[in-house]
């Protein structure tokens, strides 16, 4: 059994006295795909964002490795739907930043010393390896705004992974693309996925897509009977999913497929079916049953 | 456009010349054409007088040739010994400082936008600075600052840095908070994110805004100089307009204009050429 790498102790998170999320328990492995729906609303990328270190929880805790975060750093990567790239970078030097940055100060660049223009080829050549990876390196020179979404997303996964994070977090990294190219997407992710053995956290509204990508499956809502009162989104659901990758697209119109879509879709973002909090089904093996 | 214009000109200049040929508000191009050959070709000559009120001829060239021929051109040049180039120099050199400083308060207005305590602090002033209209608070600038270059230049600041400032901080503002958290996990300082991230993303933009403002600077210019100053561009054609010396007046407006687009122009070539990544936007 791999390590824990990302746990949520209790974590809550409120605005302006508004519960949002309400004391989620999350214990994450090392290699899993772990991926997260929920309904509009619910909290969900709240709950990326703090494992992210955007933002801290109002109470509890969020730890990466044992370790409380306080800003997000290079440990955890991240892809968004829109904004990943840099506009004003070519998809290569998009690709480079992260490793520049490592070593960046004032006097290399600008005196060109041998060594800095060494260690820029050096990081070239491994971006090129990274783009060759996720078959961009025939538009390496582009400017990402030439690209299509599919493309930018390809180049964005490169730019996160170069520096390889112990996590790789994805908020609806794919909402904005067309049908074909999602699917697309979906298989080209999950190949990244198999040959690194990255951690991956992904955040979807596409229920079918959840399924279809992750190994375990979180489900945030906030319809679920509230005895007290108390509001904010919990996790209502916590499973593994049973077919091993990698996965054909098939498996989307197999009926097994479907019926636990429509289990999800009843359980958990039904606002007209209120569960109580001890009927959660938290049957994967790593979740944790809070009984408060 | 511009031939017609010059067409109409030329027709109520020839008119009027006809009816009296010393006629100064409608000049002829051939008299604007002299009056700035005498700008750009002959040296401000500096008169000296004897004991007895007697002018003392000096060796001083008279003309670009003869300055060059006594080798003396250069330094000629260098110390604005010709009308025109003496002017250019004086307001070249205002608006240069001018332009430094409010690149200063686009830095400033950069810091407001990053820093939400610099915001807190310094937004609302700037948004109420911007609404004082500068040309009111120069006779109060002339009293502080006296009548020398200082009160100019303050002038131009004054009047066009506030907009920048503004500008800037809204660019700063526009610029997606993904691309921030972007930055902190590939591991950028707040240094880093400043300069590597927003302000190469927001700079094109802040120079359009400039390249806007630049009909501002040259504006406050010209209004600093006409009150006092000894040399400049703007000096120069209300030193003239007492003489109703319209043959110099129109060749400098002519020239001004010339200067602010050419600035323009340039401006604009090379944010097309520096900022290719601008283009599918």
């Amino acid at each position: 059994m791999s390590p824990y790498i990302i746990s949520l102790k209790n974590a809550s998170q409120q605005y302006d006295g508004r519960v949002i999320l309400d004391g989620i328990n999350i214990q994450i492995r090392k290699g899993e795909f772990v991926t997260v729906v929920g309904p509009t609303g619910c909290g969900k990328s709240t709950t990326l964002r703090l494992i992210l270190g955007a933002e801290l929880p109002s109470h509890g805790e969020v730890t990466i490795n044992g370790e409380t975060l306080d800003r997000p750093n290079r440990d955890r990567g991240i892809v968004f739907q829109k904004y990943s790239l840099f506009p004003h970078k070519t998809v290569r030097e998009n690709v480079m930043f992260g490793l520049e940055l490592e070593l960046f100060n004032l006097f290399d660049p600008i005196m060109r010393t041998r060594k800095w223009m060494q260690k820029r080829k050096e990081f070239r050549r491994e971006a090129d390896i990274y783009l060759e990876r996720v078959r961009l390196i025939e538009h390496a020179d582009k400017y990402p705004n030439q690209l299509s979404g599919g493309q930018k997303q390809r180049a964005a996964i490169a730019q996160a992974m170069i520096m390889k994070p112990q996590v790789l977090l994805m908020d609806e990294p794919f909402g904005a693309l067309d049908e074909g190219t999602r699917e697309e997407m979906q298989v080209f992710t999950l190949e990244q996925w198999k040959e690194t053995q990255q951690t991956v956290l992904f955040v979807t509204h596409s229920l079918e897509e959840a399924i279809f990508m992750g190994t375990r499956l979180i489900v945030i809502s906030q319809y679920y009977k509230h005895e007290n009162g108390q509001e904010g989104a919990k996790i209502v659901k916590d499973v593994e999913i049973p077919w091993p990758h990698p996965r054909s697209t098939k498996i989307k119109n197999m009926t097994a497929f479907k019926d636990l879509m429509e289990a999800i879709r009843y359980e958990g973002l039904n606002p007209l079916h209120l569960q109580n909090i001890g009927n959660f089904d938290l049957s994967h093996k790593d979740s944790i049953r809070d009984l408060v | 456009m511009f031939g017609i214009s010059i067409l109409i000109y030329g027709i109520a200049s020839y008119n009027r010349h006809k009816e009296n040929p010393s006629d100064k508000l409608i000049p002829t191009a051939g008299q604007m054409a002299e009056s700035f050959r005498k700008a750009i070709f002959q040296p401000v000559i500096t008169e000296e007088y004897d004991e007895e009120g007697e002018l003392i001829v000096t060796d001083q060239p008279r003309t670009l040739k003869e300055a060059y021929k006594a080798g003396r051109l250069k330094e000629m040049l260098k110390n604005g010994e010709w009308q025109l180039w003496k002017d250019t120099k004086a307001s070249g050199y205002r608006v240069l400082i001018a332009v430094l400083f409010i690149f200063i308060g686009i830095l400033l207005g950069l810091y407001m936008g990053m820093f939400p305590y610099l915001e807190k602090l310094l937004y609302r002033f700037v948004l109420f600075f911007d609404k004082i209209p500068a040309l009111a608070i120069l006779p109060i600038l002339f009293i502080i600052f006296g009548l020398g270059e200082t009160a100019k230049i303050a002038l131009i600041v004054i009047g066009v840095a506030p907009t920048l400032i503004l500008d800037t901080y809204l660019r700063v503002k526009e610029i997606p908070k993904e691309q921030i958290t972007k930055g902190q996990t590939l591991n950028a300082s707040t240094h880093e994110i400043i300069y590597k991230i927003v302000f190469p993303q927001i700079f094109p933009k802040i120079l359009d805004t400039f390249r806007l403002n630049f009909k501002a600077i040259i504006l406050f210019l010209i209004a600093g100089e006409a009150l006092a100053a000894e040399a400049g561009l703007g000096y120069r054609i209300f030193v003239v307009r007492r003489y109703m010396d319209m043959a110099t007046i129109i060749p400098y407006v002519i020239w001004i204009s010339l200067f602010a687009f050419f600035i323009d122009y340039l401006l604009r070539r090379w944010i097309d050429k520096r900022f290719k990544w601008l283009e599918n936007n």
